[in-house]
């Protein structure tokens, strides 16, 4: 269970001495630079025209929103976080931050960012958000993850709806398109997290957290990396195939995509536990650059060809 | 930990300068806000604003 329903109260005062930093932290910073790039590409990947304070403003609470359901997983995941030394610095395990605090601050972004978004472009959009939010703070974070090695896998769906709440925004639909952006991330998740939970595997065991390495072992996770990965690949270049990115995109998102491909290869194909562990960390980091090479390209040649057009 | 008197709360030194850094922070978001929704405004009244009938 998590501390949430195991706090007491002990009858003492307790004055809380967090500063903005440790609330910024809360907002899971990383995963929100990831958000904010992706979303971007949802919002430029289809060709209309917005005004730039009302997309930064979309961005912006598309960003917080992502940050609210990062601080409302830290609140539930107090416990876990507690007991694994990649997460038991989050300020709520080590007492910056009461959950309670925590709790409050999620909730309060959470509303201020679903409003914002709807006031701003429109109630699809920030109905999508809320859903991104309810899906990872409730369906993710209170349920899959503690119950099934499948968690990642489908609460991947929440880190892969930013560029469709962004496209909503701009566009007041859901394209094509941005359902593609949705696929690449979806598919991109489970490689990327289990490269990370083999190398983790006995903290997250510990933690009674089901992830597939401790759960299923560690061969049949490096086989389901392979297999997403080999989806991955040729899905990364679906973009320029549909018309939605240039030639130069489809042959970056090729080759890298093959070199991503490459690192699954050789994570199946690892002997022992420690060329395995060796070869999941190069994929796990391989991974995020992959990501960000794919996002930032549509991003840098959307931005080069609106500012050409305003040129011309 | 705070200690509690007669005198009420007294924060340490360390509570009381996350308290006011706390509170900065509040302040800029709530000024930050403000501007955001007067700017908005603005734009999606657009030229329109000074067009209305009196």
């Amino acid at each position: 269970m998590s501390l949430v329903s195991g706090e007491q109260f002990d009858g003492s005062l307790r004055i809380s001495s967090a500063g903005p930093r440790d609330y910024f932290a809360l907002l899971k910073p990383r995963v929100m630079s990831l958000v904010v790039l992706t979303a971007l590409a949802g919002m430029m990947i289809e060709p209309v025209k917005v005004h730039p304070l009302m997309g930064f403003i979309s961005l912006l609470a598309i960003a917080v929103g992502a940050g609210a359901s990062g601080a409302l997983n830290m609140w539930y995941d107090a416990d876990i976080d507690g007991v694994m030394s990649r997460t038991s610095t989050r300020p709520i395990p080590s007492g910056r931050i009461l959950p309670g605090e925590a709790l409050g601050f999620g909730l309060v972004l959470s509303v201020f960012s679903v409003v914002t978004l709807g006031l701003v472009s429109n109630w699809l959009a920030a109905g999508l958000l809320a859903f991104t939010i309810f899906f990872y703070a409730v369906i993710y974070t209170m349920w899959l993850k503690r119950w099934t090695p499948q968690n990642i896998v489908i609460g991947g769906a929440a880190g892969a709806l930013p560029p469709v709440v962004a496209c909503a925004a701009v566009t007041g639909s859901v394209s094509l398109a941005s359902l593609v952006l949705f696929a690449i991330i979806f598919i991109w998740t489970p490689p990327h997290f289990w490269a990370l939970a083999i190398a983790k595997a006995h903290e997250y065991g510990r933690a009674g957290v089901p992830m597939m390495p401790n759960a299923k072992g560690e061969k049949r996770t490096r086989l389901e990396m392979l297999i997403y990965t080999v989806l991955l690949a040729p899905l990364g270049v679906v973009p320029a195939l549909l018309g939605h990115a240039s030639i130069a995109y489809g042959v970056i998102a090729a080759a890298s995509g093959l070199f991503m491909l490459r690192l699954a290869i050789k994570v199946w194909r690892a002997e022992d536990a420690q060329a395995a562990d060796r070869d999941c960390k190069k994929l796990f980091g391989y991974s995020i650059l992959y990501l960000f090479l794919l996002f930032g390209v549509i991003v840098i040649e959307n931005t080069i060809v609106t500012l050409l057009r305003a040129v011309g | 930990m705070a200690e509690q008197n007669q005198d009420g709360i007294k924060l340490t030194p360390e509570q009381e300068k996350s308290r006011r850094a706390r509170n900065i922070a509040l302040g800029l978001c709530i000024a930050g806000l403000c501007i955001l929704f007067f700017t908005v405004t603005i734009v999606r009244l657009g030229g329109a604003v000074l067009q209305r009938p009196m």
